[in-house]
């Protein structure tokens, strides 16, 4: 899933500006289950900037609303009507969700209350690690399962640099090595044969290298293009 | 396609490829271009080096800091009189630049070139730095050999005119982690192409005996030339923070406790008890002891098969080049001639 983090508030105010009405908007999917966006933290967010507004002696009208996905144009009707009353609009999803919201309602100020930070897992309790760089040419297959472009500081695809230490990467003893991982997995699965092979540079215009990505599938579309 | 003469059979005929094809044990030296754009310091050190090393490897802003471009340095090295080898990290350049900067490379007479992956730019001075790593170390060196041998761009296009012909170099860590694997990580980069190795500073002699047994079993000694790397240390307080903090440097606690005997004569003492006179002469025994120790390893690293030179890095401390080389035999240098053809039993090297 996407996870993201929340922007200081001291960020979202200066985003906020002067503003009177402002709607934060919660995002009920990925945002919600990395805690960083859901309905709770959308109450939090609106409180806060209401109280901090007091505070600062231009006390500010604001609500919070939560959608069960903002990055989907068809889930965002429901808050029409906040959103174009509203001077701002606090997104709290991903940057997804903002830019849904600014395409959907261009009348709209939004900006952002989130930092949308990778593609990734709970590793347990509290702990997000990053697991897919979306390349758009998954590896995967060639290296046991867990993908070095995401988890290798250097997206090396041809083993480790020399800076594999006891498990951990030279960049951070927090971080794994991932040709440690990947060679462990293919050891225990007797497939290190596979390590053997040259792997050429990548095919990067699959990634955002290649320019802004789109996938169109005539087979899905209701409207198929004109011939 | 070529214009140039192959160079009777030789790769590039560089000064480092004739020494390691007649047989000679080689020594390379290590030189780090300065965070400026003074090109007297390039010459100051050039001449610390000449004579000393058959090359000299000009570092690609090493440890990520800045520093003037390697292909820069090397110029003037060459102007100087000593052979680069230029350092190449995938790091700052995509594959466009790097296959222009070694057009360019060539054309202003460099012959030698390593192929790394490059340290990761969190560690430098410019930490906020977007990198690149659009190849690898190993898809570098087969790029350079196959735009050498093939006359061909990456993307597979022909070269029209001049190929730029390197003897091709790459780095091996043989203490590092995953360490079954480092062998077989060699084979890769000797399978790419490499036709020179330099390896990552050996002070264990033990384990490196291990990594070349099995290096021989997989017969990569005959396919390229490993060059053992080692380094002087400066004081038992360097020796240690290699021991700890450095990943894949092994340091032998004998070797620690040698450099610590050195400073035995003010041992005991406080650091305001020591004269800065005191300082100087015990920095002077460390330095000394550093030397000789480096001079023992090059000397059991020369017995090893398989070992076919050294890589001597004591950047920041090029003077102590020239009494290693001495200490270990390797002087004067072997002059192999450019007009003398490569030796039948080497030219499959």
């Amino acid at each position: 899933m996407i996870i993201a983090e929340q922007k200081s508030l001291e960020e979202i105010k200066t985003l906020v500006g002067d503003a009177e009405k402002v709607a934060v908007i919660g995002c009920g999917t990925c945002v919600t289950v990395c805690f960083a966006g859901g309905a709770r933290e959308a109450s939090i967010v609106s409180t806060s900037l209401r109280m901090a507004s007091k505070l600062d002696g231009k006390p500010k009208q604001v609500a919070d609303y939560t959608v069960q996905r903002q990055c989907e144009w068809e889930y965002l009707d429901e808050v029409a009507e906040q959103v174009n009353d509203a001077d701002v609009v606090v997104s709290l999803g991903c940057g997804i969700g903002v830019q849904a919201m600014v395409e959907h309602f261009p009348d709209a100020w939004v900006v952002p209350g989130l930092n949308t930070t990778f593609l990734g897992l709970p590793t347990e309790q509290g702990v997000w690690a990053e697991r897919c760089a979306a390349c758009g040419d998954c590896v995967l297959g060639l290296t046991g399962g867990i993908c070095p472009i995401a988890r290798c500081s250097k997206s090396l695809l041809n083993g480790p640099c020399g800076g594999s230490e006891a498990g951990h990467c030279e960049i951070d003893p927090e971080i794994d090595c991932a040709w440690q991982l990947i060679y462990d997995r293919l050891a225990s699965k007797d497939k290190l044969h596979v390590l053997l092979d040259l792997q050429p540079p990548k095919n990067w215009r699959t990634s955002r290298d290649g320019g802004p990505r789109k996938i169109v599938r005539q087979d899905l579309r209701l409207i198929p293009e004109e011939e | 396609m070529t214009s140039e003469p192959k160079s009777n059979g030789y790769h590039a005929g560089s000064n480092l490829e004739r020494m390691l094809r007649a047989g000679h044990f080689a020594a390379t030296g290590e030189l780090g271009p300065p965070q400026s754009a003074d090109g007297s310091i390039i010459r100051e050190k050039a001449a610390l080096l000449k004579g000393f090393v058959d090359a000299v490897n000009i570092t690609d802003n090493q440890t990520a800091i800045v520093r003037m471009s390697s292909i820069g340095a090397g110029t003037i090295v060459v102007q100087e009189g000593l052979e680069p080898v230029i350092q190449m990290t995938c790091r700052d350049r995509n594959r466009l630049a790097i296959q222009s900067d070694l057009l360019g490379a060539y054309a202003l007479g460099m012959r030698n070139l390593l192929c790394l992956s490059g340290d990761h730019q969190t560690f430098g001075n410019h930490p906020d730095a977007k990198n690149v790593f659009d190849m690898d170390s190993v898809q570098l060196t087969q790029m350079v050999t196959a735009m050498r041998d093939e006359c061909v761009f990456q993307c597979g296009d022909a070269m029209k005119g001049q190929e730029p012909r390197f003897f091709v170099g790459a780095a091996a860590a043989p203490f590092a982690d995953p360490i079954d694997f480092r062998p077989h990580r060699l084979a890769k980069k000797v399978q790419a192409g490499a036709d020179f190795i330099q390896t990552q500073l050996v002070y264990d002699i033990p384990a490196f005996k291990k990594y070349m047994e099995k290096v021989r079993e997989l017969g990569l000694h005959e396919k390229t030339y490993i060059l053992a790397g080692v380094g002087p240390l400066k004081s038992p307080g360097m020796a240690r923070y290699m021991k700890n903090n450095v990943p894949g440097i092994l340091v032998p606690d004998e070797i620690i406790d040698r450099m610590t005997a050195a400073g035995e004569p003010w041992a005991g003492k406080s650091k305001d008890e020591l004269t800065k006179e005191d300082k100087r002469e015990r920095s002077k025994a460390w330095k000394e002891t550093g030397i000789q120790i480096c001079v023992d390893l090059i000397q059991q690293l020369r017995e090893i098969e398989g070992v076919a030179g050294t890589h001597i890095m004591a950047i920041e401390w090029e003077e102590a080049v020239e009494p290693i080389v001495k200490g270990a035999g390797l002087y004067p240098r072997p002059v192999v001639d450019s007009d003398q053809p490569v030796p039948e039993e080497a030219s499959d090297g």
